[in-house]
């Protein structure tokens, strides 16, 4: 195989991840990882003296309903676009580019995007999650379609319409993993429905900021376990057949919206003024000059903006990839059986699910009041809960490992010589699909103040320049669907595709025995 | 394209229409949020029952989670009135045609910022910009603060030769509201910031400073800042007459409580003219178009 005509490297488990690590050691020579606070600790112990005497009277209930009706109709009608999607996703290369765009950009994007078109109406924050997760169902319902058995199809009769076929015979088989994966989603809706809160929506995330913000640390320990509660319980209170309950429940408990201000006017200021580059706003189209000015303008953008905003969103993800990677390592025996022992794992598991429900842009807000202002946070907060996600999941793989008679019986020995090598590119698969994640998320982090591309964002969202921001996330959006595809590609290379797409999906993989011998090789 | 965008917008109003909207028209207003919240929730709640109670008609207060967010309210027209500072009033002002300030505290017309510098800088309070205070790390309140940002950049250019905040600190940043840029600065985050004089006053009355960790060291030249304003399609949606009774009813209030906790003496009539400084300098900013 050839790349531009040189011959392409050959990839091994073992370069990739010298590759993945020396780009981190590179970022880390750029990185700013300043600890600015004299005292960390003292706002450290005030946060815990604050959690461990949690105000429980903080919790607002119509708040924690509002925050499960927000996810509830989010990921509903994200769902349903998706899996509308995904009937032509595998034809149709327009609906395949459309998914990839939608889910490239970050909920809170989308929000504050919506925010000057739908403004502060609760449609804002439903399609806030509905769009970019429709990205994410379109592809991953295609992806479930693909591997679907076949059988039922085979035995239908000559001449059955396309749409009998796959009402009668594709989604019968069809229809239990796509409940699943949409109810494991919403434990994701939860999620982002409580980080939109900190820009605005009436979820418990709103309080939250409030009362980190002001230092009221024992009413946002309330508040937090409350959420906490609300994501442990997800099986009960969501199953397919509260899923109607649900959904008419969440529609009638979302907030009254504002009247005033009509959303067709907004629409066509967005599109006919605000996002509308500048210099073509006043001047006479057919002349060359606004269009040279626009020209200009583009490459000021890119120069002072897009560069220095890519240059760190990429320091930060890559830093923190690594060091995440690393976490899950170090994490994953804790939830192991043969590891940690019947009394370890349960709790190993309570931490890591806490570590996992905790959003990022959380802990990297409240990180950033501890260390104050630099990128340590941000890669603390990323590490942390991406840590925590792959750690589970392959604690999980390694508890449905056989080993054999003559296994390591020292659990050092077994750790590095058995269990590692035997899981190494399942590791190396969630780590590169962690990869887009934690870009998208890296971006995000430049409103709380690191100078990732979110930053210039957010700046030009205050100045009212909507045409600089939009550019700004169109570049945000190339990039992360570069890294989508870079790491596709990657995978495809090591021959490592298959992940299960639930944090609890039990899917041992053939290629689970493959990988040792692709270690040695 | 218009095709798309009709179709987007029937869909939007088909969603929004049944479910939430309200019968009789309700007078809506919201304020940037400069400081803690608890705290503006509590003011402008009694600003709101002050207003029904004198107006007649129901008011409600929507708390919004930053500067940007209250200036898209007012001009999507989701708000007719708002508690705005210098910069956002202009920024409001000039994409609502017809949209008038009103009135401002008696204080807002020359208001100042101070630059507070933590207790490990060993800054002491001066009448000129100290230039000892380049190179080291300054917090700035949100971005389009008018007394947290916007001024203080353009005063910290006249005394730095026109050279932009990140070419003389170490490090610049916003911290949102002026409340969090006190905490920031007090707890060494960043060494140096820049506050409105009146939440610094009200924060430290609330206990929330300590003196030994952080200080006022200078002062800002006076300019003009908060001030009350209205829509100009007010009068048609709630009555002939509305935007004059409404202007009466905020210069009218004399109830201490909430003068005390807005730091005002009192209300008193506001034009758009007054902020051509603030304008200027916004423009200058690249703020406005």
């Amino acid at each position: 195989m050839k790349i531009w005509g040189l011959p392409a490297p050959r990839l091994s488990y073992l370069r990739v991840s010298l590759g993945l690590v020396a780009l981190a050691f590179a970022g880390l020579m750029l990185a700013d990882m300043q600890i600015s606070v004299q005292h960390p600790g003292d706002e450290l112990r005030r946060l815990l003296s604050g959690f461990l005497r949690p105000d429980f009277l903080a919790i607002s209930v119509s708040a924690l309903i509002r925050t499960v009706a927000f996810a509830v109709l989010g990921v509903g009608l994200g769902g349903s676009v998706g899996f509308l999607f995904s009937i032509v996703f595998a034809r149709s290369r327009i609906v395949r580019i459309t998914c990839a765009f939608l889910r490239s950009i970050h909920e809170l994007f989308w929000a504050l995007l919506l925010m000057q078109i739908t403004g502060l109406s609760p449609l804002t924050g439903v399609l806030a999650i509905a769009l970019p997760y429709a990205g994410v169902f379109g592809k991953v319902f295609a992806e479930l379609n693909e591997e679907a058995d076949l059988s039922a199809l085979r035995v239908l009769p000559s001449g059955t319409s396309t749409l009998s076929a796959y009402f009668y015979a594709r989604l019968p088989v069809l229809a239990k993993p796509f409940a699943d994966y949409t109810l494991y989603r919403l434990e994701c809706g939860l999620r982002s429905t409580l980080v939109l809160g900190f820009i605005g929506l009436p979820t418990i995330g709103f309080d939250l900021d409030s009362y980190f913000k002001q230092g009221d640390y024992a009413q946002a320990g309330a508040l937090l376990m409350s959420f906490y509660a609300l994501i442990a319980t997800r099986r009960l209170w969501a199953r397919p057949l509260t899923v109607p309950f649900l959904l008419v429940g969440s529609f009638f408990s979302l907030p009254a919206g504002l009247n005033g201000g009509s959303a067709m006017a907004n629409l066509a200021r967005f599109f006919g003024h605000d996002i509308v580059p500048a210099p073509l706003r006043h001047g006479n189209l057919s002349s060359l000059s606004p269009w040279m000015d626009t020209a200009g303008w583009l490459w000021r953008i890119g120069k002072g903006q897009i560069l220095p905003g890519l240059i760190h969103t990429l320091v930060l993800s890559q830093i923190a990839l690594v060091a995440m990677a690393l976490m899950s390592l170090v994490l994953f025996p804790w939830v192991c059986l043969r590891f940690a022992g019947p009394l370890g794992r349960p709790l190993g598991r309570a931490l890591l699910v806490v570590a996992r429900s905790t959003p990022e842009y959380m802990l990297a807000y409240v990180l950033l009041m501890v260390f104050g202002p630099s990128m340590l946070p941000a890669i603390l907060a990323l590490t942390l809960h991406n840590g925590a996600v792959v750690g589970y999941l392959m604690g999980r793989q390694a508890d449905a490992l056989v080993f054999r008679q003559d296994a390591p019986s020292r659990r050092l020995d077994l750790y590095f010589y058995e269990v590692l090598p035997r899981l190494y590119g399942q590791f190396l698969a969630y780590i590169l699909y962690r990869w887009e994640i934690i870009l998208r998320e890296s971006a995000i982090f430049g409103i709380l103040g690191v100078t990732t591309l979110g930053y210039y964002v957010d700046a030009a969202i205050s100045d009212l320049k909507l045409d600089v921001a939009f550019v700004l996330l169109l570049a945000t959006a190339a990039l992360s669907m570069t890294v989508d595809f870079g790491s596709r590609w990657l995978r495809a290379q090591l021959r490592i595709q298959d992940f299960p797409r639930r944090l609890s999906q039990e899917r041992i993989a053939p290629h689970l025995e493959k990988a040792q011998f692709s270690w040695k090789a | 394209m218009g095709k798309v965008i009709g179709a987007l917008a029937i869909m939007a109003s088909l969603l929004q229409a049944p479910a939430f909207a309200a019968q009789a028209p309700v007078f809506v207003f919201t304020a940037i949020p400069d400081q803690d919240e608890t705290r503006l929730n509590e003011r402008f709640s009694k600003v709101a029952d002050y207003l029904h109670e004198k107006l007649g008609i129901a008011v409600k207060y929507v708390p919004v989670k930053s500067y940007p967010a209250a200036v898209t309210a007012f001009v999507n027209g989701q708000v007719q009135l708002a508690w705005f500072g210098g910069v956002t009033g202009v920024q409001a002002r000039a994409r609502v045609p017809g949209s008038m300030a009103i009135a401002q505290g008696a204080e807002d017309d020359h208001f100042k910022s101070y630059l507070i510098a933590n207790a490990s800088t060993g800054l002491k309070p001066a009448a000129d910009i100290p230039t000892s205070i380049a190179g080291k790390t300054l917090a700035f309140g949100a971005r389009t603060s008018t007394s947290g940002s916007v001024m203080p950049e353009y005063y910290l250019r006249k005394a730095f030769g026109d050279r932009a905040p990140d070419k003389v600190f170490s490090r610049v940043g916003f911290t949102g509201d002026h409340s969090q840029t006190i905490q920031a600065v007090q707890s060494g985050a960043y060494q140096l910031g820049f506050v409105d004089y009146s939440v610094w006053d009200l924060d430290r009355k609330a206990g929330k400073v300590d003196d030994k960790k952080v200080s006022v060291i200078w002062e800002t030249p006076p300019f003009p800042d908060y001030q009350w304003t209205v829509r100009g399609d007010a009068d048609a949606t709630f009555g002939a007459g509305f935007t004059t009774k409404l202007t009466q009813t905020l210069l009218a209030i004399t109830d201490k409580d909430i003068l005390g906790r807005f730091g005002r003496s009192k209300f008193i009539p506001a034009t758009n003219a007054q902020y051509a400084p603030v304008e200027a300098v916004a423009k200058a900013a690249g703020l406005l178009e």
